[in-house]
């Protein structure tokens, strides 16, 4: 039994402790807003914080995640987190999602990135580009990701 | 992502599949059962249904078919909220925001209160024109734009005859506005209080449609209407389908295509906490595999690692990337098929002479998605839930297998996360395959739902790929740029030969998927030879098809026309085109006058690079901005001018335009290549076959040429002409062209 704290929930979870996050997420808990894309994180699809940390949940086993807080996509763009919330309202507006798959990892990054940022500050889009360099999009919306992640920096000054 | 010439020859093509396969009319259901079902399903009543079945016997006209019932497409809520049905499946393109659009517009619907979803594999969701359940081509807005306008006029009709009657006045006298009827005396009533009178109403045979001028939805900017979804993770992909007590598959694929097993060992795999069963199967092209079914896909993977497998590939044919260009080349020296004729006796006395030769790798269309179907069985037929491109053919192979008719198939078609042509193969490669993975589970004793799961690796290793193609040409102009005779070789598989859709696209030897978009607008003087190789390597359409290379070799070549002969690329173009090509000169006219070019000073090291390609019935030029850093060539811009007529949504046409312009840059940078060895694929997940990322992204521009003719696709065109106009740029940089995708400089 692993212990994970999702969401600010807590749930035990008979698998192995190996079983990477993604697969506890997806299978055992039916989050299934986090993506696999790639298992193998090359693609940032199943990003989720730990500890408000990005991560990539397909290579973290949950035996890291014992004692750590996971967020999710569940609880980032649900109101309940303004820097989650303003990012997910900038989402919207620039229509960013194509097929919309790798979405939920996208703006789990942009979340991070941003939470990380001083407070106020507003990245040129060198710094948007390396925060978001982890995440693949086939579909090619990385110009609306760019603008969007600045609206959303704007929103939060 | 199907081919162009499929608008003509398809319906003939199909012919024998649609009789064989095509699942028989649905069964009339009287009005009264269908309110019980509705009743008994907790539905409200008194809405106007959404089901593909036909409502009331008595109100429903022979003449229309069932693409043309407003009750497969629409169903309108007491509160008002209108769903609309969509044929064709999202993956990105924006479509199940575009055709609720444009029924919308006939129907007056309030926008704020249109919602959409996927249909099935049921007749009333096949393309209008091609009789079969089809996205690609570019066509759904195409084929379908007229569709959903009458759908959307003949329920607007039914719903003016409803309120007429309730009010007791001439329908003439009403109008709408915004989802209410208003009558003379401004009196209203809902869409919402209308919809189970109107349902009762005859559907209207014949309807008129507004006058393009009085829309007020179509050509707006639009957002998309699962943008909210898609923004927060509440949507469901094919992936995330999950139904009671399912189990999750992964395959052990040959590590040759086609091979076969000599032993298998599962004892280990077996062993694995919620493992259920490890299963020889049948798999794609004759080949074998083996499939662990599990609790998750976690301990499926760990099962599948822990088999010990011996692959006999001894009776398969293994390809080598490098001995196949050596016999491609000789191919291309060999007497082969024409397309085109032309006397070629001018090139020898030529004054001046291009001999060029390109090399096109095997392309993965890695959609994020990774490729999944979940089928359930039950007494007398058989559920999947896929997000295909091809429900209809995906249906009737799963009933093949199964050894069921096509009508007790039902396939829910899934949000797909991409797609790009790989959920649309003839021989529904991965479908069939859990089928079978499903049919052998229930063969041994195991009754449960199974979803099916390509792992990354099992995708980019999994075939289905752009063929590599080579092609070469010889051409012959002078001084002015007049070209006098060119001699051009295409050597490629062909994408169709073998499949159903063998008798339609190959003529005299040729598959027209490998020459669309050859030669055309140019009047040139053009031989062209094409030669079919058959080689062990599954193919398929890739984002744009045949113009994937079609458009980089004829873009890349006139610029080379015109450097040689010191002209400006596009003055030369517009020449060319003369008055026969009135599309393309206005896309390039546009993207030309939005970027500068020519009128503005670049950076230093920087150039400019241009093209111009019609792909789909649609016609897009970029100007492009480039230039090298550190030996890499860099994509700073992108304005691109578009002409697809009458432009539905702007915001999805600007949306599929970067992401083809991505998808086209994807064409030119490193890693952008599938390769053999010994028959076995060399790259397996994302670090041997790589994508672009945010850093690659250019800065694009997208400006559409206005337009009132009947609306051409858009999800393909953008793609074509970008690696042509990055290219042409570079080659200024450098003063060498590049033939040779993924771009190597110097
Ligand atoms: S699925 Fe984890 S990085 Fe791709
Ligand atoms: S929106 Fe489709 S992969 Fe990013």
């Amino acid at each position: 039994m692993t212990t994970l704290q999702v969401n600010g929930r807590t749930h035990s979870v008979d698998a192995d402790p190996g079983t990477p996050i993604l697969w506890a997420l997806r299978d055992t808990l039916g989050l299934t807003g986090t993506k696999f894309g790639c298992g193998a994180a090359l693609c940032g699809a199943c990003t989720v914080l730990m500890d408000g940390q990005p991560i990539r949940s397909c290579v973290t086993p949950i035996s890291a995640a014992e004692g750590k807080r996971i967020t999710t996509i569940e609880a980032t763009a649900d109101g309940s987190d303004p820097v989650g919330s303003a990012v997910h309202a900038a989402w919207v507006k620039h229509d960013v999602a194509q097929c919309g798959y790798c979405q939920s990892g996208q703006i789990m990054s942009a979340t991070a990135f941003l939470k990380s940022l001083p407070r106020g500050a507003q990245p040129t889009v060198a710094d948007i580009d390396a925060a978001m360099a982890g995440n693949l999009c086939r579909c090619g919306t990385y110009a609306r990701i760019r603008a969007a992640v600045a609206d959303a920096a704007r929103a939060l000054a | 992502m199907l081919p162009e010439a499929f608008s003509v020859e398809l319906p003939r093509a199909l012919q024998h599949l649609i009789e064989r396969d095509a699942p028989a009319p649905a069964t009339l259901m009287s009005r009264r059962s269908f309110l019980k079902l509705a009743g008994a399903g907790g539905l409200a009543l008194g809405v106007f249904p959404l089901n593909a079945i036909a409502q009331d016997g008595a109100a429903k006209p022979a003449a229309l078919k069932p693409t043309q019932q407003p009750s497969a497409f629409l169903h309108i809520a007491p509160d008002g909220v209108v769903t609309v049905a969509v044929n064709r499946l999202e993956f990105g393109q924006g479509i199940l925001t575009a055709l609720p659009m444009i029924l919308a517009e006939e129907l007056d619907a309030d926008w704020s209160k249109v919602r959409s979803r996927h249909g099935s594999n049921d007749p009333a969701y096949a393309d209008p024109l091609f009789g079969v359940h089809l996205t690609g081509g570019s066509n759904s807005i195409k084929n379908s734009f007229t569709q959903y306008r009458e759908l959307g006029a003949r329920a607007r009709q039914m719903l003016l005859s409803a309120a007429a009657a309730r009010w007791n006045v001439d329908a003439a006298t009403l109008q709408t506005r915004s989802g209410q009827v208003v009558a003379a005396d401004g009196r209203t009533l809902g869409y919402g209080e209308l919809a189970e009178a109107a349902m009762a109403v005859p559907v209207p045979d014949k309807v008129a449609l507004k006058d393009a001028k009085d829309f007020r939805l179509i050509g707006q900017p639009t957002s998309r209407l699962d943008a909210r979804a898609k923004s927060s993770g509440r949507q469901d992909f094919g992936l995330d389908v999950r139904l009671p007590g399912q189990l999750t598959a992964l395959v052990a694929h040959p590590p040759v295509f086609g091979a076969r097993l000599r032993s298998v060992d599962d004892g280990a795999a077996r062993a694995i906490k919620g493992v259920k069963t490890v299963l020889r199967v049948p798999v794609d092209r004759g080949g074998e595999g083996v499939a662990v079914l599990a609790d998750g896909y976690w301990a499926a993977k760990l099962g599948r690692d822990a088999l010990r497998l011996d692959w006999d590939t001894t009776a398969v044919d293994k390809v080598d990337s490098a001995r196949q260009l050596a016999q491609y080349r000789q191919l291309a020296g060999e007497p082969g098929a024409r397309h085109f004729d032309a006397d070629m006796a001018p090139l020898a006395k030529a004054p001046r002479h291009i001999d060029a030769e390109f090399v096109f790798p095997y392309l993965a269309h890695t959609p994020m998605e990774p490729l999944n179907c979940t089928v359930r069985m039950a007494a007398g037929g058989a559920e999947l839930w896929v997000g295909s491109q091809l429900p209809g053919l995906d249906g009737a192979a799963a009933a093949r297998v199964l050894g069921l008719k096509p009508e007790q198939v039902k396939v829910h078609v899934q949000m797909a996360g991409g797609g790009f042509g790989r959920r649309g193969v003839p021989s529904s490669d991965y479908v069939v395959e859990a089928c079978e993975v499903a049919k052998a589970a229930r063969a041994a004793g195991l009754d449960a739902p199974v979803q099916l799961v390509w792992s990354r690796e099992d995708d980019v290793r999994g075939g289905y790929y752009r063929p590599m193609h080579l092609h070469r040409a010889r051409i012959g102009f002078d001084s002015k740029g007049k070209v006098l005779a060119w001699d051009h070789v295409i050597v490629g598989q062909s994408i169709t030969a073998g499949t159903l859709f063998e008798g339609s696209m190959i003529k005299n030897g040729v598959d027209t998927t490998a020459v669309e978009g050859m030669r055309d607008p140019y009047a040139l003087p053009m031989r062209l030879t094409v030669h079919h190789p058959k080689l062990n390597v599954p193919v398929l359409w890739w984002r744009s098809v045949g113009s994937t290379h079609t458009a980089f070799v004829m873009e890349t070549l006139i610029d080379d026309i015109a450097r040689n002969t010191r002209q400006d690329p596009v003055a030369y173009r517009l020449q060319l085109f003369g008055d026969r090509a009135p599309r393309h000169r206005a896309a390039l006219q546009l993207a030309v006058d939005k970027s500068g070019y020519g009128k503005r000073a670049l950076a230093a090291g920087r150039a400019w690079g241009v093209a111009v390609h019609e792909s789909f019935e649609s016609v897009v030029a970029y100007v492009v901005e480039a230039s090298i850093r550190n030996g890499q060539p860099v994509l700073h811009r992108a304005t691109a001018g578009v002409h697809c007529n009458l432009a539905v949504n702007p915001r999805t046409i600007e949306a599929q335009v970067e992401g083809g312009a991505l998808m086209g840059l994807s064409m030119c940078l490193p890693g952008a290549a599938i390769t053999l060895k010994d028959g076995e694929v060399e790259q397996r997940n994302f670090d041997g076959f790589a994508l672009p990322r945010i850093g690659d992204m250019p800065e694009v521009a997208v400006h559409i040429v206005p337009s009132a003719d009947p609306p051409t696709g858009m999800g393909e065109p953008g793609l074509p002409p970008l690696a042509p106009a990055f290219a042409n740029a570079l080659a200024r940089l450098t003063g060498k062209p590049l033939r040779e995708m993924p771009f190597k400089l110097a």
